[in-house]
């Protein structure tokens, strides 16, 4: 089954890490992006811009609405996100605790429903 | 379990600039509050290991800040029954702070660190340390004075806070462009104070910068739907991400033309492009969008002679007319030398040569000469590096004159 690790924190934590924390961080999602890629359980890893650089969209009776943000100080909001194919939810458990903003941040885990990367891999081809 | 960051200390810090804001509002008082803060910061360094981090962080500051302000103020023997009832019963830390209210606080913060009747250096001093939370020893090193010196320019900054009334509040909407203006310039002082690094050693340059983005990030967040300040945060990214590129080994400066665009920093890169083009849709330029746009235009060069030097010209042109200044001028004729050719670009330079502020500025002799050497008056391109050379405030810009100089024909 495939899981989204939706990967939540707020961005004055973001700002809040050190070079060394820094390194660390990316040390543990390296560890992580090799071992499921090396056991076939890595399907895709995004990790996003800030918040700042967000527009958002809705459209209502016809009425287009673009605002910037969102803005969030102290909520936390998505900041990126990993797919893992896991045999089941504790497989997933196991793997979102791995990920290093599970310790300043939120990790949420939602089993995919539909799942269609052709483009993708087509763009990385 | 893989190395982890070091999570009671993002949490903390992240927690400190909301926790002081909030925190600056109820004790108003600005001292008293870094102080009860700071001691509400230890009590977290012991107790949250202990009892696993709170739910809500900036909350549990401001409740644990309270108790030690009473506690200060006890030990100071001073009039606490004021405080005392009016904390009679204070809000449980569980409640938490809603984003609305500390965005509202924070922006109090910023716009009481860069009031008017501050001098730039003293805003300068105030928001590094009240804002970006850095100690007196790091401000002092930063800018090359003794920490005793630095740790008297802010008091007295806080005092003239106090001896004009200045309120903690935002300032009413007329204003309220002229104070953004100002907390945007100061971060601009800090960043370039980091960028140019005028003198000290090199590792300042990035420690600097990187406590200005981080400024210019919250800024983003707290002055919401305003072009200017995303487009001074691009600004600043684009400029960082090539820091690395601007010197070589030895310090000696590594003119744009000569950099390993390999080495520049593409995600930060690509993070100023998004900004530049969010910004510019909103139809509301200005001259940080402006210089953001003509960084963009140089990141997005694959190498020195792919760069859009027609756009550049344009874009300076713009500039000009928000900002008139020699010193703009002087960038728009490099431009358009390359544009249109070297006699251009020393034709524009004839314009402004006279002017107060390019007769003693080293740039502007070594980018004539360089014009000049193009078009094969040797001598006068001499002339004009040895100029600049004398002029030159560091030993790498010097060398970097001379070096010039040298590589003339004979």
């Amino acid at each position: 089954m495939l899981y989204t690790m939706l990967i939540y924190q707020a961005e004055a934590v973001s700002d809040s890490f050190s070079p060394e924390d820094q390194e660390k961080a990316l040390a543990g999602h390296r560890t992580l992006q090799e071992e499921t890629k090396g056991n076939g359980q890595f399907i895709a890893a995004n990790e996003l811009m800030p918040a700042t650089t967000a527009t958002t969209v809705s459209v209502r009776a016809g009425r287009e609405d673009i605002t910037d943000g969102p803005f969030a100080e102290t909520k936390e909001l998505l900041i990126g996100f990993y797919i893992f194919d896991c045999a089941d939810l504790d497989e997933a458990i196991d793997r979102a605790k791995q990920i290093p903003h599970c310790f300043t941040g939120h990790i949420e885990i939602r089993p995919v429903k539909y799942y269609d990367a052709t483009a993708v891999d087509g763009a990385a081809a | 379990m893989p190395a982890t960051p070091n999570e009671l200390g993002i949490i903390l810090r992240a927690a400190r600039t909301p926790a002081l804001a909030t925190l600056t509002r109820q004790l108003r008082n600005m001292d008293m509050a870094e102080d009860a803060l700071q001691e509400a910061m230890a009590r977290a360094v012991v107790t949250w290991p202990m009892r696993g981090l709170p739910d809500n962080p900036t909350a549990w500051l401001i409740h644990a800040a309270k108790n030690c302000a009473i506690d200060i103020l006890r030990r100071r023997r001073l009039e606490t029954r004021y405080l005392e009832e009016q904390w009679a019963e204070p809000a449980a830390p569980a409640d938490p702070p809603e984003d609305g209210h500390l965005r509202d606080d924070m922006l109090r913060l910023i716009c009481t660190c860069c009031h008017p009747v501050l001098t730039e250096s003293s805003q300068v001093a105030l928001t590094l340390k009240v804002v970006a939370g850095l100690s007196v020893d790091e401000i002092a090193k930063a800018f090359l004075v003794a920490p005793t010196n630095m740790e008297r320019r802010i008091t007295r900054a806080k005092t003239k806070l106090r001896d004009a009334g200045v309120p903690y509040e935002v300032p009413a909407p007329p204003e309220l462009a002229d104070r953004r203006r100002a907390v945007l310039k100061t971060v601009y002082l800090i960043f370039n104070e980091g960028y140019k690094s005028t003198a000290g050693p090199d590792l300042l340059r990035p420690y600097l910068c990187d406590h200005a983005i981080r400024l210019g990030r919250l800024l983003a967040r707290l002055f919401r739907h305003e072009p200017e300040v995303s487009g001074l945060l691009a600004l600043m990214l684009l400029h960082h991400a090539r820091w690395r590129t601007r010197a070589g080994p030895d310090g000696d400066v590594i003119t744009l033309d000569q950099q390993d665009r390999a080495e520049w920093d593409r995600p930060m890169i690509a993070e100023g492009l998004a900004l530049v083009e969010k910004s510019l849709r909103r139809g509301d330029p200005g001259p940080y969008q402006v210089q953001a746009a003509i960084a963009a235009v140089h990141c997005r060069a694959t190498d020195f002679a792919a760069t859009d030097w027609p756009e550049i010209v344009r874009l300076y042109g713009v500039l000009e007319r928000y900002q008139p200044s020699p010193v703009i001028t002087l960038n728009r004729a490099v431009a358009v030398a390359q544009a249109e050719g070297p006699a251009a670009g020393l034709a524009l330079l004839e314009t402004i040569a006279t002017t107060p502020q390019m007769r003693d500025y080293p740039q502007f002799h070594g980018a004539r000469a360089a014009l000049l050497a193009e078009i094969g008056d040797v001598e006068a391109a001499r002339d004009g590096f040895r100029r600049a050379e004398e002029l030159a405030p560091t030993d790498s810009e010097k060398t970097y004159f001379a070096r010039k100089s040298a590589s003339l024909p004979d």
